[in-house]
């Protein structure tokens, strides 16, 4: 937002988040299941991917929510 | 044409790789770089005056401009180039992190922002031109546009380096992509595009960065765990303890006593970098109103303090699960991975598909932030401190509005063009932060010397500002040539017969600085003072700063500004 103009950079970081943690997400669950890992990584029991595309977005949603541009003020 | 099309992508990715890249990682930074063109396509259309190209109107929030103001600084030398320091000298990398920044943040944020801000300046080398006219300004300027251009060559070639080692991309192909990526969203929506694009760039940096610390310290098992393979790949050495091993420069793997770190670190070159240095402040000047200014440098001292977790530790980790890594010289010849490398390296042992994307993402997020900071800060000073100075001598008018918007895109585009050309420079250090050190030293240091003493000191006069900061880059230039010419000039410069390359960086930032106050302070009794009606609004004691007795407790930028400085001493006694 410029001013009280426009839209808040945070709608943009939150949209951006939700985008990422949806592709990040059904990327791992998809490799959890197909077992087509094609590059070894150290510590894969953890599927930290799958959590972390998680948490991109709870993050992502909390700021696209809370700063969507058609919000009533 | 789909031959042709692989053949040239087969020429651009050539070289050999740490990974190749699936299409989710790809899409992945696909993504961001649509993300941020399309957010400076966006806010071109709220950037129609100079106000709004070069300080983004100032209206940016405590919060913005608060993590602009550490996004602008997270570079390439914050996270390629501290993760090798910290495989190289340990957690002494840190000192950079905390008393090479917090005290000086939290200064600038109390003592110094006020006049900044109340003065209207645009830039430093403006606030110079108001205090001692327009020789220190312009000296100011000039030595500032070459470093900027300097920084920017180094953002881009440290990007290069890690597209190359982790993805096998050609360094020429990484470094056009990304200058000109910068210079369209600069040119589109200026300081507007690379402050909001910085915020968006320091959360993808925190997201795409902490996968590393944390599945790394699961696997060397905690802190502890890291520390005790440490000893063991090093027997012998104390890489984890700040202050352990300070009391002689032939203990620490930096090699360097604590005076250095404690005085040439923590009081000047940190001090001049965060308070002078206009690629930061710009972000600050940007902010709303004065509480706001004041917030953004304490808010960002908040976030710098955890920046090592995501930088230092990684190097460490390194350290402790993947020993062996060498310097940039020793992997030239064996073929062997460089302590460069450190932070791609652990990349890629722990990211898996899309999680690679976000951590390369991230450290392209990194390259751009730093570059684009630069940029945008040259294009205002090259703008308002060389160009209009000038142009009022030769054209007899002060030049429109539109004018100087148009100018300043022009040397947006021109600096990332120079800055390209310096990224092919930046080869001849062992460290990548080696090499940025001696450049601050060279002006940060003694223009850190002419700004506090204008600000906090009203006898100082115009000859005293100009003559004082002249001598001071003179003689940090001289020190550094003399230890060029005579390498045996290092002991006498950092007090030391062990110092290496880093102490002497420490120590002729403490001595230019001293002899430009010296010089400074001298050639002030000589001259005339300024009378007080004309340092209004510039200096203390001349100029009354609002009261902040109406606000809550618990919105006062002194309160915040203490409560920081208590959890910075509490790490450095935690880490001791």
């Amino acid at each position: 937002m410029v001013g009280n103009k426009g839209i808040s950079i945070w709608f943009f970081i939150g949209t951006l988040l939700l985008i990422y943690g949806l592709i990040i997400t059904a990327a791992n669950i998809y490799e959890y299941f197909s077992h087509s890992m094609e590059r070894v990584i150290v510590l894969k029991e953890l599927n930290f991917g799958i959590w972390w595309g998680i948490l991109l977005i709870i993050i992502g949603l909390i700021y696209f929510i809370s700063f969507r541009p058609w919000k009533k003020k | 044409m789909v031959s042709n099309l692989s053949s040239h992508l087969t020429f651009l990715f050539a070289g050999s790789s740490l990974i190749s890249l699936g299409w989710i990682d790809s899409l992945i930074i696909v993504i961001y770089f649509c993300f941020v063109l399309g957010i400076g396509y966006y806010l071109m259309r709220f950037t129609k005056t100079g106000e709004d190209f070069f300080m983004a109107g100032r209206s940016m929030t405590a919060w913005i401009a608060g993590l602009s103001f550490v996004a602008a600084n997270l570079g390439s030398l914050e996270l390629m180039g501290w993760a090798a320091s910290a495989y190289k000298y340990g957690i002494l990398a840190t000192h950079w992190y905390w008393i090479g920044a917090i005290p000086a943040m939290l200064f600038l944020g109390i003592v110094m922002m006020p006049f900044y801000y109340i003065s209207k300046t645009h830039s430093v080398p403006g606030y110079l031109k108001l205090r001692f006219g327009e020789g220190a300004s312009m000296l100011s300027a000039v030595s500032f546009g070459f470093m900027t251009v300097f920084m920017s060559g180094i953002n881009m070639f440290s990007m290069a380096l890690v597209m190359k080692v982790v993805l096998g991309w050609d360094i020429n192909f990484s470094i056009w992509v990304s200058a000109l990526t910068v210079m369209v969203y600069v040119v589109l929506g200026g300081l507007l595009a690379a402050i909001f694009n910085e915020v968006l760039q320091f959360m993808l940096i925190w997201l795409g960065a902490l996968v590393i610390p944390i599945v790394g310290l699961i696997e060397a098992g905690g802190w502890n765990g890291m520390v005790a393979r440490i000893q063991h790949n090093i027997a012998g050495g104390d890489y984890t303890h700040l202050w352990r091993t300070m009391g002689s420069a032939q203990d620490n793997p930096m090699g360097i006593h604590w005076t250095g770190i404690v005085f040439g670190l923590g009081l000047i070159i940190s001090f001049a970098y965060w308070t002078t240095d206009f690629l930061v402040v710009q972000r600050v000047l940007a902010a709303r109103n004065l509480r706001a200014a004041k917030m953004a440098p304490i808010i960002g001292a908040g976030f710098k303090m955890m920046v090592p977790f995501i930088v230092i530790l990684p190097g460490l980790l390194g350290l402790a699960i993947i020993p062996g890594l060498v310097g940039e010289d020793v992997a030239k010849v064996t073929g062997q991975h460089s302590f460069n490398e450190v932070l791609p390296l652990m990349l890629a042992r722990y990211a898996g598909p899309g999680l690679l994307g976000l951590g390369v993402t991230a450290l392209i997020a990194g390259f751009m932030s730093g570059m684009a900071g630069n940029v945008s800060a040259f294009a205002t000073v090259w703008t308002y401190d060389i160009y209009k100075p000038v142009h009022k001598k030769l054209s007899g008018s002060e030049g429109t509005d539109a004018h100087f918007v148009k100018i300043g895109r022009w040397c947006t585009i021109i600096g990332v063009f120079v800055s390209i050309g310096t990224a092919y420079l930046v080869q001849h250090f062992d460290t990548i932060m080696d090499y940025v050190q001696a450049l601050f030293s060279f002006f940060v240091a003694p223009l850190f010397g002419t700004v506090i003493l204008g600000m906090l000191w009203k006898r100082c006069t115009k000859a005293g500002g100009f003559w004082g900061l002249f001598a001071g880059i003179g003689s940090s230039i001289a020190m550094w040539a003399w230890v060029k010419i005579d390498p045996s000039a290092l002991r006498i410069i950092a007090l030391s017969e062990h110092a290496k390359d880093m102490a002497e960086n420490m120590y002729r930032a403490l001595w230019s600085w001293m002899i430009c106050v010296l010089v400074t302070v001298i050639i002030s009794y000589m001259t005339k003072p300024k009378p007080d009606s004309e340092l209004v609004g510039l200096v203390r004691g001349c100029t009354e700063i609002p009261s902040e007795g109406d606000l809550p407790f618990f919105k006062r930028p002194i309160v915040w500004a203490a409560i920081l400085f208590v959890v910075f001493l509490s790490l450095n006694i935690i880490f001791w």
